[in-house]
């Protein structure tokens, strides 16, 4: 979706790639893949960004209905969590690739100290999930005037 | 540029291969895509002689004065095809897509499908 270089920014940001990193992989599927490709930490594959005015995170949910998800703040973490139901073959006989992950989920980002838990705003299209945490006003950089 | 070389240039940007569900029953096989963020008017759903192709592009959501710290996802086309075999009915695909999921069904030609054979005495 954005073709911007990652570039690391403040300590806090790189703790969380520091941790991911830990759990999963960046998640950058080969053309040619076994056929349980997705480990097991990496769904929902998130982005997350930074504009002067918020928080971005956008998290890839296909087939997640949003009437299910559970997107909380709480002291400072966002977290995104759900399940996905694993598609029901109704009488297939035969499997022969099950890649999509299906199951229980949770993705956990840390959030700055200028991010405000109460201007949240979330939209969920077409699968993928957009939250927007607005920056807290008095963090904002300000023009001072001279009297 | 010509239309080989866009073709060709397309072909070449990076792209992401979606994960799929593949199951066969004795009606066809059904083919479930994640493709997250593609709305219908960016899904090609094709078939080349026995080959079923599915390419997608991703609309970007993010503003444009982000700057991005973590991204797990960097690439907005999707592109995956498969070889269908000469059982399968390539002029019935049905095709839906909704939330991110695209659902695919090849039906059986009707002589492929699976008959009991009535066998006669005598």
């Amino acid at each position: 979706m954005l073709n911007a270089t990652f570039r690391p920014s403040a300590d806090m940001f790189s703790e969380i790639g520091r941790l991911q990193g830990l759990l999963d992989q960046v998640f950058r599927p080969a053309e040619r893949s076994p056929i349980r490709a997705l480990a097991k930490g990496s769904f929902p594959v998130i982005n997350v960004g930074n504009t002067p005015e918020a928080i971005e995170v956008m998290a890839l949910l296909p087939g997640v209905d949003a009437a299910s998800l559970q997107l909380t703040i709480e002291r400072g973490v966002l977290t995104i969590a759900g399940e996905r139901a694993a598609p029901d073959p109704q009488g297939a006989v035969t499997v022969y690739a099950q890649e999509r992950y299906a199951g229980p989920f949770r993705r956990v980002i840390n959030l700055p100290d200028d991010a405000d838990p109460s201007r949240v705003n979330a939209t969920h299209r077409d699968g993928m999930l957009r939250v927007t945490v607005s920056k807290r006003e008095s963090s904002r950089p300000r023009q001072i005037q001279i009297a | 540029m010509t239309d080989n070389q866009s073709a060709l240039a397309q072909q070449q940007a990076p792209f992401v291969v979606p994960p799929v569900d593949i199951y066969e029953d004795d009606g066809g096989i059904t083919v479930i895509a994640d493709l997250p963020g593609v709305s219908r008017e960016n899904l090609a759903v094709r078939i080349d002689g026995e080959e079923l192709f599915i390419e997608a592009g991703a609309t970007a959501v993010a503003p444009e004065n982000m700057e991005l710290i973590y991204g797990e996802a960097q690439f907005s086309a999707y592109r995956r095809q498969f070889t269908l075999s000469r059982e399968l009915d390539a002029t019935q695909v049905e095709a839906n897509l909704k939330d991110g999921v695209l659902r695919l069904r090849v039906p059986k030609a009707e002589a492929a499908k699976p008959r009991r054979i009535e066998v006669r005495a005598g």
